[in-house]
């Protein structure tokens, strides 16, 4: 295989330079999510380990195997996003090993909020269990939730991709045999008493988990009876009497040693029919990726040198290097996986796009996952380009990314504009995992661009009203849009909203990929049939 | 000399034995009982023959199964180690009978020194000094007193019905004797209703020094030194040294001499010890004759540079004494520790279970290892809980001792208890270096031998910490190579985390002191790298394990551990200790999911004493159900809650295997 020979100084000023500037974006993101890992506070912390219960990531680090690497999703779900501070939306989702096998773990952190469900916590509930579906990952939901956050009701009861939905996804992951495991840790009121009841199978921990659609306040009202919480749905109650949970644990430890015991007793086997090789590290070090992306957004870099930090023994063989270039496209191990690379070397043109759909064909073809860097401010345009077909041959990569049926990952590792996005395979096209880079920005285009298209539309209705508008005034008109732009396309925000999977430190994306990759390949790999290519 | 010997004997002396026969060309019959089917000694010996269950009195004590042995295989002679049948005159009269050399005394010599009282009166006989006293009939006052003051005092005055501590007074001087003996004499009265009184010099330090004496058949005698044995605790033997430090010349010849006397007042033949009390002021009494081959022969083999078992079969094969007495030479110092399945802590109590980690010293001139087990052998119930003989010698006491020290470090034993740190204590300690030797040793030193200074939390933890963290990646690679993914990062067992340190946390116990760990990767690979924090400090630590030996890097200091792993236990063999830590799993509750039923199981390893509830009837918690005996304690075993006793599994008397389930029992569940 072909070695890809780094041209970076790492003595450099610029490196040096560079790779501050990366440091401090990601010590940023560590801090805030440092803060964010405190849950609901010291306070609310206290009270929830007083009562005996474990804090939800201590339960995720019980049950998973030792040592076990935990792929958390979604850190920042819904930061800065509601008047309520509702560190990672008050839901801990991720991947990690249980019994020699990669689940999808979802655990409620009752100490934000009572571990009730925001628009954002079940958005990422429902992501976590599109990722399980996609992946074939079992999924273990640890419960300690007092369901939907009812003053936000409209927000998260009626709708299609609302609470219902996650119910609605137990019964149809069951039904493919993706495992559906419940361990009821706290309260499991109301619509939440479904995620108990309709796992395949659920453990509860006496004492503290409690299973009922009515809670005893409701009783009351409805009936005047006067019950205790755990005589209404405790776990004697359910697993003696009613059936609806099946394993009675004893206290925490002992619910996630059950639940460890259910995914053990599975009987899958992972799939993996791929030509897999030894790993080995890349020749460069990945934190040097810091000192590779310049500092201003702007200035090109070669993705290469990206590359050659991510992929094993910086071994890359490319496709059609001399056709295309601002596309780069090849071949190389990711953990010994082979992966097809795509990745942005400037902006696209109709031969990059025609050689990114003939290369995401064969990939397709041979089954091997697809790995997209991106960094793209849009394909060309401008009168040459369109009347050459620039939109049908963009299409023809669209359709191409669309249809493949291979696993594919997204990193988001610079700008990701336009229908740039689409091409390379953004959330709309459905990637099995999406990240983004702390500098990587989102938007149907720049900043300045869109504050400049504003702007000329503007200026043409003054001048077509006969008025003046002033270079000062069109400057003031601008920057609030170029402000929004930036605010709005930033990774936090992105991620806030879960249009990724996650902020990633750069010099850990070859663990993520690797990770990401494997997790894949529970589900077994695909033919692709592909759509009308316009030709 | 015999073609084939059959061996009565088990364990570290019938694989001693073994040895030394192949040398001399001589091929051995090994017998054993249901527990020892594949040990050691069976292995070794040429023929092995079947002798009955477990329990040594159904076996190893049956002397007519093993003179059926020794007759099926041919063998011409027995020799019975020590203990089990070795001091029997009826066994060595029954060999004879059957034409079989019993290798040992004839059956008169053994009975001569079998009782106490006929043993003292053929020494006095023979001049063979015995502790003063005075046994006679006459119990004036006046006379009592004036033996003590002949004797000299300390006096012990004893019932002569006494037992039992009753009746007993220990009389420092002259001016208590007359209190004393009235307090002791109404004491009497009252307890045996018999006062008569006997006056014997009291001996406040002694040591217990032993000779070894061989004879032969044709009218030889030698001695091959002595012993210094004084190292007891509840008189048992703990390290053992030869020659006695500070005897004189003159006093070892005296001693010596006087061995050669008892032994021919009986007719002594073959291998004998003749135990004396050592006073302060050098003069020695007769305690009592083994007449066997003692457990620590090997130091005065390593001294004298002879193979006593050797002179055993020459004398027992009606050959003369190998050497003179003028042929006899001490040369060096020699020690014996018996290293036990034992503990310390525990009152040294026994310890049974699997020798799971046996790693002893490496053998040398200098360093010699008894042993009759191997990794992987158990230590039971049945027989005596001794691993192995440690014996070491150099050319001078001081080296020696060192020596000792040195192996009782190096020795690796995992799994189960034993008296490895007591004794290197023991060894240590500046009493012992300094020979200030005397049976109440161990009493007296109690503070210095008993304290557990000898580990370091800021080194130990941290060891103990990469050890963790590395075993979990080496059981991780081997579950990788069985899978259908072998190279998939989730088979990494570096605790990765998005965005956040890669921390692995542990709860580990030392010496019951529970210590939680927390170890962050910094770098995996080639050049693992951790941060420990534990105990209040912090580390920067590096290592490797490859097989069981743990190489790490602590804050710049290199250092070396074996490890033996048990199951929720491991053991850290460092340089200069042995350091066992246990995990703490965390509290999974109680299970009364499960608790609606089945039976209660045994312990451990023992008999069943007696049954306290009868089987039907209905109990309470914590009501007795039956107890146990095991490890010479007892054991009860309760209801784990109100219930009915179905049935009891075994009956008083009965043996029962630990783990074994000894009740149905059925609680009674709550509505």
């Amino acid at each position: 295989m072909a070695q890809l020979k780094s041209k970076v100084n790492p003595q450099s000023s610029d490196f040096t330079a560079n790779a501050e500037h990366m440091r401090a974006q990601v010590d940023d993101l560590k801090d805030k999510l440092a803060q964010i890992k405190q849950g609901g506070g010291d306070k609310a912390q206290a009270k929830h380990t007083g009562r005996g219960k474990l804090l939800p990531r201590a339960r995720i680090d019980a049950l998973l195997d030792p040592g076990s690497a935990f792929l958390e999703l979604s850190q920042l779900a819904a930061w800065d996003v509601y008047d309520d501070y509702v560190p990672a939306a008050g839901v801990i989702a991720g991947i990690g090993r249980v019994a020699g096998q990669e689940c999808m773990v979802v655990a409620n952190d009752a100490t934000v909020k009572g571990g009730s469900y925001y628009p954002l916590t079940v958005k990422k509930h429902l992501r976590a269990q599109a990722i399980a579906e996609q992946n074939h990952l079992p999924c273990i939901y640890l419960v300690d939730s007092g369901g939907a956050n009812l003053p936000r009701q409209d927000e998260v009861f009626p709708d299609r991709e609302h609470f219902g939905r996650i119910f609605f996804n137990q019964a149809n992951l069951s039904a493919q045999n993706i495992p559906q495991i419940a361990v009821v840790m706290g309260s499991c009121t109301a619509g939440g008493a479904y995620v108990p009841a309709m796992a395949d199978e659920s453990i509860i921990v006496r004492e503290q988990g409690t299973i009922f659609l009515g809670g005893p306040p409701l009783v009351k009202a409805a009936t005047g009876e006067i019950v205790t919480a755990e005589e209404l749905g405790g776990a004697d109650v359910h697993c003696r009497t009613s059936g609806v949970a099946d394993h009675y644990a004893q206290n925490d430890h002992h619910a996630l040693k059950l639940a460890r015991q259910s995914i053990a007793r599975l009987n899958r086997v992972k799939p993996v029919h791929c030509d897999l090789a030894t790993p080995q590290p890349p020749r460069y070090k990945s934190e040097e990726i810091y000192g590779v992306v310049p500092k201003d957004t702007r200035q090109p870099y070669d993705v290469r040198e990206i590359i050659a930090r991510v992929v094993d023994a910086s071994e890359f063989d490319e496709f059609k290097a001399l056709f295309g270039t601002t596309l780069v496209c090849g071949f190389a191990r990711i953990f010994g996986y082979p992966v097809g690379v795509v990745a942005n070397n400037g902006i696209l043109f109709g031969e990059s796009a025609q050689k990114g759909a003939h290369f995401i064909e064969l990939c397709a073809q041979r089954k091997i996952p697809l790995v997209f860097l991106q960094n793209i401010t849009g394909f060309m345009v401008g009168r040459q380009y369109e009347a050459e077909g620039i939109a049908k041959h963009g299409a023809k990569m669209v359709t191409a990314v669309a249809c493949a049926r291979v696993p594919k990952f997204t990193v988001l590792i610079g700008g990701s504009f336009g229908a740039g996005n689409y091409g390379m395979c953004g959330r709309a096209y459905d990637p099995r995992f999406l990240f983004m880079w702390p500098n990587a920005r989102i938007s149907v285009m720049g900043g300045e661009q869109a504050a400049g298209v504003l702007a000329q539309v503007k200026r043409d209705q003054f001048e077509a009203r006969g008025e003046k508008w002033s270079e000062a005034e069109e400057t003031r008109f601008k920057q609030p849009i170029v402000d929004t732009y930036e605010h709005q396309g930033h990774p936090y925000y992105a991620s806030a909203r879960l249009w990724d999977d996650g902020v990633i430190d750069p010099a850990d994306t070859r663990d993520v990929l690797g990770l990401a990759i494997s997790a894949s390949l529970n589900r077994p790999l695909e033919e692709t049939r592909f759509g009308v290519f316009r030709m | 000399m015999f073609t084939k010997i059959l061996i009565a004997n088990r364990g570290e002396i019938a694989c001693r034995i073994i040895r030394t026969a192949r040398d001399l060309g001589i091929r051995t019959v090994a017998v054993y009982s249901d527990a020892d089917r594949r040990a050691l000694h069976v292995d070794m010996a040429d023929e092995a023959v079947h002798i009955g269950p477990a329990p040594s009195r159904e076996s190893y004590l049956q002397a007519s199964k093993i003179l059926a042995a020794a007759k099926q295989t041919g063998a011409e002679a027995i020799h019975p180690g020590y203990g089990f049948l070795s001091e029997n005159a009826d066994f060595s009269r029954a060999c004879k009978a059957q034409s079989l050399v019993f290798i040992g005394p004839p059956a008169p010599a053994i009975e001569a020194m079998g009782s106490k009282a006929a043993a003292k009166t053929i020494m006095a006989a023979a001049k063979v000094p015995l502790v003063p006293g005075y046994h006679g009939a006459d119990q004036a006052a006046a006379v009592l007193r004036q033996h003590a003051d002949t004797m000299g005092y300390p006096v012990l005055l004893k019932a002569t019905a006494g037992g039992g501590g009753k009746g007993m007074r220990q009389v420092w001087e002259a001016g208590e004797f007359e209190a004393a003996l009235a307090a002791a004499k109404r004491e009497a009265a009252n307890s045996f209703g018999n006062d008569e009184m006997l006056v014997e010099k009291y001996l406040t330090q002694p040591r217990h020094v032993e000779i070894q004496v061989f004879c032969d058949r044709h009218g030889n005698a030698v001695y091959l030194f002595e012993r210094d044995c004084s190292i007891q605790r509840r008189h048992q033997k703990v390290i053992e040294e030869a020659p006695a430090p500070g005897l004189s010349q003159e006093l070892r010849a005296a001693m010596g001499e006087a061995a050669v006397r008892a032994a021919r007042a009986i007719d002594y033949e073959g291998a004998g010890t003749v135990e004396f009390l050592l006073d302060r002021d050098g003069a020695f009494y007769f305690m009592e004759m083994n007449t066997r081959l003692q457990v620590e022969h090997p130091i005065t083999e390593m001294i004298t540079g002879q193979d006593l078992v050797a002179w055993q079969l020459r004398v027992a094969a009606g050959e003369t004494l190998p050497l003179a007495q003028d042929q006899l030479r001490i040369h060096g110092h020699a020690f014996e520790a018996r290293v036990y399945a034992e503990d310390p802590h525990n009152d040294f109590l026994p310890v049974t279970g699997p020798l799971l980690f046996l790693q002893p010293p490496d053998s040398s001139p200098h360093v010699r290892i008894d042993s009759g087990v191997r990794q992987g052998d158990e230590v039971s119930v049945y027989y005596d809980p001794m691993i192995a003989k440690l014996v070491v010698w150099d050319e001078d006491r001081d080296r020696a001792r060192q020596r000792l020290a040195k192996a009782l470090q190096e020795y690796r034993i995992g799994g189960l208890t034993t008296n490895l740190d007591f004794l290197y204590n023991l060894a240590t300690c500046p009493p012992f270096r300094d020979a200030e030797l005397d049976t109440g040793f161990i009493e007296k030193h109690h503070a210095v031998i008993f304290h557990d200074s000898r580990y370091d939390l800021g080194r130990d933890l941290p060891l103990a910490a990469v050890y963790l963290v590395l075993e979990q990646a080496q059981s991780a690679a081997r579950n990788a190579r069985a899978s259908t993914d072998p190279w998939s990062p989730w088979h990494a067992t570096d605790a990765w985390r998005l965005n956040e340190a890669h921390l692995h946390r542990f709860s580990l116990s030392l010496h019951e002191q529970q210590h939680d760990i927390a170890v962050e990767q910094l770098a995996t690979g080639a050049g693992n790298r951790y941060l420990i924090r534990c105990g209040g400090g912090t580390y920067h630590a590096e290592g490797s394990l490859q097989g069981n030996t743990l190489r790490v890097t602590i804050d710049g200091y290199q250092t070396r551990a074996t490890v033996a792993p048990h199951d929720d236990s491991f053991t850290l063999y460092t340089q200069d200790r042995a350091l066992q830590f246990k995990r703490v799993t965390p509290d999974y509750g109680e299970d009364v999911e499960q608790g609606d039923g089945g039976g209660l199981t045994a312990p451990m390893n023992g008999t069943i004493v007696t049954l306290l509830a009868a089987a039907g009837s209905r109990v309470e918690k914590d009501d007795p159900l039956l107890v146990l005996e095991a490890m010479k304690m007892e054991h009860t075993i309760r209801a784990p809650g109100a219930g009915e006793v179905v049935e009891f599994y075994f009956q008083p008397g009965q043996l029962v295997d630990g783990g074994a389930t000894l009740v149905d029992f059925k609680a009674t569940v709550d509505e």
